[in-house]
């Protein structure tokens, strides 16, 4: 028997039960919908974070303090002073862009608006680090940082928080920071979202500044940013950072460090673990719903040989092997699913546009999802048509033209 | 093949202690004992026989449709009793054109597609089946109504239509089972005149019927009683057969 036939048959018998096939293949819709709404959902996660940390730099290492320990016994916080900083751009001799960070959120005011933002004392090697570019006025220098200057860098959005004032015109202005008078000397470029900083929200001025002006001479740091020139450089700079700080912290070889060392790759891989696992149990919950859904198939295959069984017996009185039987529904069942398969990645395709327009949820469809999707709803319409069709095939010709 | 399995001679159907018994339950049926039977080429019987008499049994064995607990059965030259069931589903399709009483047609399909259907299974291409199964509707008289599904034809043109169809491989066995079971009088009349004037141009024909006038349009009955062949002999030659 020519495939030919075998399909066109198969199709007119969808056709003749057009409701009952689209109910039926309704199951598989759902399940691969759902497969790839899920799947775009993860990846467009990872293609966000992977970007996020691309743009927080890929070459930058954080150091924050870390519990200090004794006996095995927490002895709080340890800290992280200025000194530790300088030690590192001075010793690492050019290995490291090295810059503080003392951070705190306080009351901005400008004219007759106000608001509560992130107020970061840095050094000059912080916009370098995270490349900032400008888009009014300039960065403050290593001269100011040493003269405690009270000039202050704005991020993207502090223009438009105050006042919705143009960024040319801010430069110069005089802004307050918990009531004291900084002259803003420039603006920020827009650098969107890094993975849990927001840098166009934040309000830059000198560390030093901050240390003695602003947050009333405290010197404890919350991080130091060294950044290297390469990522090939990063394992070094890592050997480097741990040596001085340790030497720094009068720590004895042996003793367990009393600060952390961040990479941001590491950022990325701790967020793809997680991302993959949520992904695979979503993954996992869409699969039942596709075996479900194959056992809709199953079920109503089983009912179209019993119902054909007189047809059945028809075609192998004139002349058709177990083979031409069994090919005729399988097809049948191949051909609900994979039409099912091929809608329901439509409808996951459609899904996951819905949730980035509306929830704005990064996702994003990998034509790999597409293949392997309507690749297993084919293998489920095979796998579930099998028995069915079996069962067609071997039925016995008398008894089957003599069904009613 | 060829070899012991082949017997060269003018004998459609040859059997030899054809034998078929059922296991029901805890009783065996012996549904036909030992049945030794000839049909030459060109003939044209009717085996008749009440029920329970094996016939239908005997005409399953035949059609191949049923293989025989013992016995050997030569269909054409060609041993078929031991045969595999797709081996008998190649020679059903290629040997034999079965007319049934219910006509077992393809609700669905048309006329033209339902003559097709023994073609498609051949591995014919569809312009030659097209040809071929036209040529079929023709001949009974139903070159019209090609486009037609049985639902919209007559008992009789359902019955000309399976004809159409027992015929489009050029069998060399034509078998039907009661095949005006389910006419009226003057439809049946007409589909026995058609097997006649078939049986002329040379087709073997075997029908099985349990009503006396339908197998006086054959030339030969043979008459089955409990799973043995308990008569078999000539019509006379009927007036309307010149």
């Amino acid at each position: 028997m020519l495939v030919f036939e075998i399909v066109m048959v198969a199709m007119g018998a969808v056709r003749a039960n057009i409701l009952r096939s689209v109910l039926t293949t309704l199951g598989i819709v759902i399940g691969i919908a759902a497969v790839i709404t899920m799947v775009a959902l993860g990846e467009g996660a990872q293609e966000r974070v992977q970007a996020e940390i691309n743009r927080m730099g890929t070459t930058v290492l954080t150091i924050r303090p870390g519990q200090q320990f004794s006996m095995g016994v927490s002895r709080g916080d340890a800290e992280m002073s200025i000194e530790d900083a300088i030690a590192l751009r001075v010793e690492s001799e050019g290995l490291l862009t090295v810059s503080p960070e003392q951070s705190s959120r306080l009351q901005v005011a400008y004219k007759r608006w106000n608001s509560n933002t992130q107020i970061m004392g840095v050094w000059p090697e912080y916009f370098d680090i995270y490349n900032h570019q400008l888009q009014a006025g300039r960065f403050f220098n290593q001269g100011e940082v040493q003269g405690r200057r009270r000039v202050a860098v704005l991020g993207y959005n502090l223009p438009e928080t105050l006042g919705d004032t143009p960024p040319e015109v801010l430069i110069g202005e005089t802004i307050q920071l918990r009531g004291i008078p900084f002259e803003v000397i420039g603006v920020l470029a827009e650098k969107g979202d890094a993975a849990f900083i927001r840098p166009d929200d934040q309000i830059f001025v000198p560390q030093s500044t901050a240390q003695y002006r602003v947050m009333g001479g405290r010197d404890r740091l919350g991080s130091i940013y060294a950044a290297t020139e390469t990522t090939e450089q990063l394992d070094m700079a890592f050997a480097e950072i741990d040596r001085i700080l340790r030497r720094e912290h009068r720590l004895k070889a042996g003793e367990d460090a009393d600060f952390n060392i961040r990479n941001s790759a590491d950022l990325l891989a701790t967020f793809n673990e997680t991302n993959q696992t949520f992904t695979m149990l979503l993954a996992g919950i869409a699969g039942v719903s596709l075996l479900v859904g194959g056992i809709g198939i199953m079920n109503i295959m089983l009912v179209s040989v019993t119902e054909r069984t007189r047809e059945i017996g028809i075609r192998k009185a004139l002349g058709a092997t177990r083979r031409a039987i069994m090919t005729q529904f399988l097809v049948e069942a191949l051909f609900l699913c994979v039409i099912g398969g091929i809608l329901g990645v439509a409808a996951g395709y459609g899904a996951a546009e819905m949730m980035t327009r509306i929830a704005q949820w990064d996702t994003s469809v990998a034509p790999g999802a597409v293949g392997a999707a309507i690749g297993f709803s084919a293998a489920v319409g095979l796998f579930f048509g099998m028995w069915p069709a079996r069962r067609a095939a071997l039925l016995d010709p008398i008894d089957a033209l003599r069904y009613e | 093949m060829g070899g012991e399995g082949t017997v060269s001679d003018e004998a459609i159907i040859r059997t030899q202690g054809l034998t078929k018994h059922y296991v029901l339950g805890a009783e065996t049926v012996r549904a036909v004992r030992g049945v030794d039977l000839v049909i030459e080429r060109g003939e044209f019987v009717a085996i008749m026989g009440p029920s329970g008499s094996g016939k239908s049994t005997f005409m399953n064995m035949i059609g191949c449709l049923d293989t025989p607990t013992e016995g050997q059965y030569w269909l054409n030259g060609q041993l078929v009793s031991d045969l595999s069931d797709d081996q008998l589903a190649r020679v059903r399709n290629r040997q034999i054109g079965f007319v049934f009483q219910t006509f077992n047609l393809l609700p669905r399909a048309t006329a033209l597609h339902n003559v097709e259907l023994p073609l498609i299974y051949a591995g014919i291409g569809s312009r030659e089946r097209r040809r071929r199964a036209m040529e079929k509707l023709e001949l009974v008289g139903l070159g019209d109504r090609m486009g037609h599904k049985p639902p919209e034809l007559s008992g009789g043109q359902r019955q000309r239509v399976a004809v159409a169809r027992a015929l489009v491989n050029e069998p060399a066995l034509l078998l039907a089972d009661e095949p005006t079971g389910n006419l009226d009088s003057e439809t049946s009349g007409e589909i026995m005149n058609q097997f006649e004037q078939l049986n002329e141009q040379g087709q073997t024909i075997v029908i099985v019927t349990h009503e006396h006038d339908i197998a006086q349009h054959a030339r030969r009955q043979v008459h089955l009683h409990d799973g043995h062949i308990a008569r078999d002999f000539l019509n006379e030659v009927a007036e309307s057969t010149a």
